[in-house]
């Protein structure tokens, strides 16, 4: 039985073919070795000019400062506001918690312009949200355009992408183990430091993953929300393909927040291995 | 058996794509590379009624884009509508077809003054579609009407943060140039400098930086002040889809000129049909059709006559000769350019 199971799994692999051989090599690698190739060649012949003038001031290192600020405060936001979410959800029915869980999948059904763009509108001058928040005495000022838009829109789009992968980790975890902390003496504060979240670091760590790297290279909500009062690295980029057609400079950014992206997955990595490890000991 | 579904599922796959790739050349059909929301988009059926020819758009957002799309030339284009520095860049970069005056009579339609410019003498190569200047809008409830006629407005701090500026390059640069006392095309690094610290101490009193939102944020009131091209403004006054508070002025150091022109790429296959889809625009009950849509001002001298009354009385949309003379085309600086976003990328540091 276990041999012929593992006979239809690589027959099954093979329907994978067409994705490992023709597309990655198209839209995953092939654009790579073009950013490569516009960074590091001019008219093809090679140069280090673009990486100089990227590295040379300090131009912008603002930018690449706001796209990991913003990431930052993202992840951390979400994370904070989404573990209680999701355990709060891994202790429901599981009827009621497929019906909230899909509540939150919802939206994302909805393109993610689409929703910035509800954003633009609930921040407006005079929108719903400066009108409420006038009517308890609060002078919010100008929201639309600040910082403040950015960060809220893209933790609103994150937050699923936190809230999801913790959720399935929780729910993974034995019950018993849970009782057996109760039944040795240890009270609630107890079981969920040293039973319940070394468990569900697994799912803390890919929510991270999830939410930080794609935050950073984010640039659609900056660009509808920001007014360019905040400037991301992605904006630059963007910025520099299309409007300046230095692809050489963009494709230089581009590297610098490849490696970035790199980095921070090396890190988040490094961090589950690590746990991995411990959590081994602990049983 | 396998390794046969997977062959036959990439090879599916492949065609896909190369279906995607050649769907744009099909027999009866003009690609047209154009702005969004720049060809009223009845004329279409009315232009397959008359020919059964189909015209198929693809929106941008920049001439700087439509060039970047024109070289990637996997899809040949029939049609473009670029700017005149884009169209003198074109031509020199050999890029564009000389267009047969004989197949385009209704060329008598268009003014003597939009016509034999600079960036293409004789209209070798491109026929002007719409035209306008560079100014600035106004919210007359919020701006005192004592301090209008100039650019040093986008300046006066008593309108900080009801400023918003257009995320565009050579138009804020324009502004700041003429705000400055300097040309709009310069290649000299210090007047470059001097407009671009005046746009870093502007960077306090502006609200935003926007391009296409620019129009949404005036007709809401949200701004007082922003820096718009005339065609924009004319929408923006439109008394059913805009705000009638607005108003537009031409500052009176002057400003931009521009035009947008019809040009068929020079790898076009069909070149006759799309210079029957231009003699077609020409004509001037289309053209006021597709005036009263775009809202740009026409260069077609007929069209005035079949408007709209409110469109002949519109400051921004009929620009009197004389607000005109010191208004300036921009040129293609061609390297020169990097200047620009060098300064550029200083502003927003």
């Amino acid at each position: 039985m276990q041999r012929k199971g593992t006979v239809i799994d690589v027959k099954r692999a093979r329907i994978a073919y067409p994705y490992i051989f023709v597309w990655m090599p198209l839209f995953i690698v092939a654009p790579m070795i073009f950013v490569l190739y516009y960074a590091l060649f001019r008219d093809g012949q090679f140069t280090l000019d673009f990486v100089k003038q990227v590295f040379s001031d300090t131009t912008y290192v603002p930018a690449l400062w706001n796209s990991v600020w913003i990431a930052l405060v993202t992840t951390v936001v979400c994370l904070l506001a989404g573990y209680p979410v999701a355990y709060i959800l891994s202790h429901m029915k599981t009827r009621t918690a497929a019906l909230v869980s899909m509540l939150f999948i919802l939206p994302m059904w909805m393109n993610m312009l689409l929703r910035t763009l509800a954003w633009k509108i609930l921040l407006y001058d005079d929108g719903i949200i400066i009108n409420v928040l006038s009517w308890f005495g609060i002078n919010s000022g100008q929201l639309l355009y600040t910082p403040g838009a950015v960060l809220i829109a893209t933790i609103y789009d994150f937050l699923p992408f936190m809230i999801l992968p913790i959720y399935t980790t929780l729910m993974k975890i034995d019950s018993s183990h849970i009782e057996a902390a109760h039944d040795l003496g240890a009270n609630g504060a107890q079981t969920f430091m040293k039973v319940v979240l070394p468990q569900s670091v697994p799912g803390i760590i890919s929510g991270i993953t999830m939410v930080f790297v794609p935050a950073m290279s984010t640039f659609a909500v900056s660009t509808m929300l920001g007014g360019k009062k905040v400037l991301l690295l992605g904006q630059v980029i963007e910025e520099k393909f299309l409007a300046n057609k230095s692809f050489g400079v963009g494709s230089t950014l581009s590297l610098v927040l490849i490696v970035l992206v790199i980095l921070s997955m090396v890190i988040m990595r490094s961090v589950d291995r690590e746990n991995g490890r411990e959590g081994g000991t602990l049983w | 058996m396998k390794r046969m579904t997977a062959l036959f599922l990439a090879i599916i796959m492949i065609a896909c794509f190369t279906q995607v790739f050649t769907a744009c050349n099909s027999e009866k059909t003009l690609n047209l590379l154009n702005w969004g929301d720049y060809l009223a988009p009845e004329l279409k059926d009315e232009f397959k009624k008359r020919t059964g020819i189909t015209i198929k758009e693809k929106p941008l957002t920049s001439n700087e884009e439509m060039m970047i799309q024109l070289e990637a030339d996997d899809c040949p284009y029939d049609l473009c509508i670029p700017s005149d520095y884009a169209v003198e860049r074109m031509i020199a970069e050999g890029r564009l077809a000389e267009i047969d005056h004989a197949n385009i009579p209704n060329l008598q339609y268009i003014g003597e003054r939009f016509l034999n410019l600079d960036f293409d003498p004789g209209n070798k190569y491109s026929i002007p579609y719409t035209w306008g200047v560079l100014g600035i809008i106004y919210n007359k409830t919020m701006v005192d009407e004592a301090d209008l006629g100039s650019w040093d407005i986008l300046w006066n701090e008593k309108y900080s943060q009801q400023i918003i500026m257009y995320d565009s390059i050579r138009d804020t640069m324009a502004a700041a140039l003429r705000y400055c006392g300097y040309d709009i095309n310069t290649e000299n690094p210090d007047e470059l400098k001097e407009a671009a610290d005046a746009l870093i101490a502007q960077r306090p009193l502006v609200k935003a930086y926007l391009t296409d939102d620019v129009k949404d944020s005036m007709i809401q009131g949200s701004g007082a002040l922003a820096l718009v091209y005339s065609g924009d403004a004319v929408w923006c006054t439109d008394p059913d889809e805009g705000n009638t508070d607005l108003g537009f002025f031409i500052p009176e150091e002057g400003s931009n000129i521009y035009f947008d022109n019809i040009v068929i790429p020079v790898n076009s296959s069909k070149k006759e049909m799309a210079e029957q889809f231009i003699n077609f625009l020409l004509d001037p009950e289309i053209a006021s059709i597709n005036t009263e849509y775009v809202g740009y001002s026409s260069p077609n001298t007929a069209v005035l006559d079949l408007l709209d009354e409110w469109f002949v009385n519109n400051a921004a949309y009929n620009i009197p000769e004389e607000d005109t003379v010191n208004c300036v085309i921009f040129r293609d600086l061609g390297d020169k350019i990097n200047l620009y976003n060098n300064e550029w990328d200083r502003i927003f540091k």
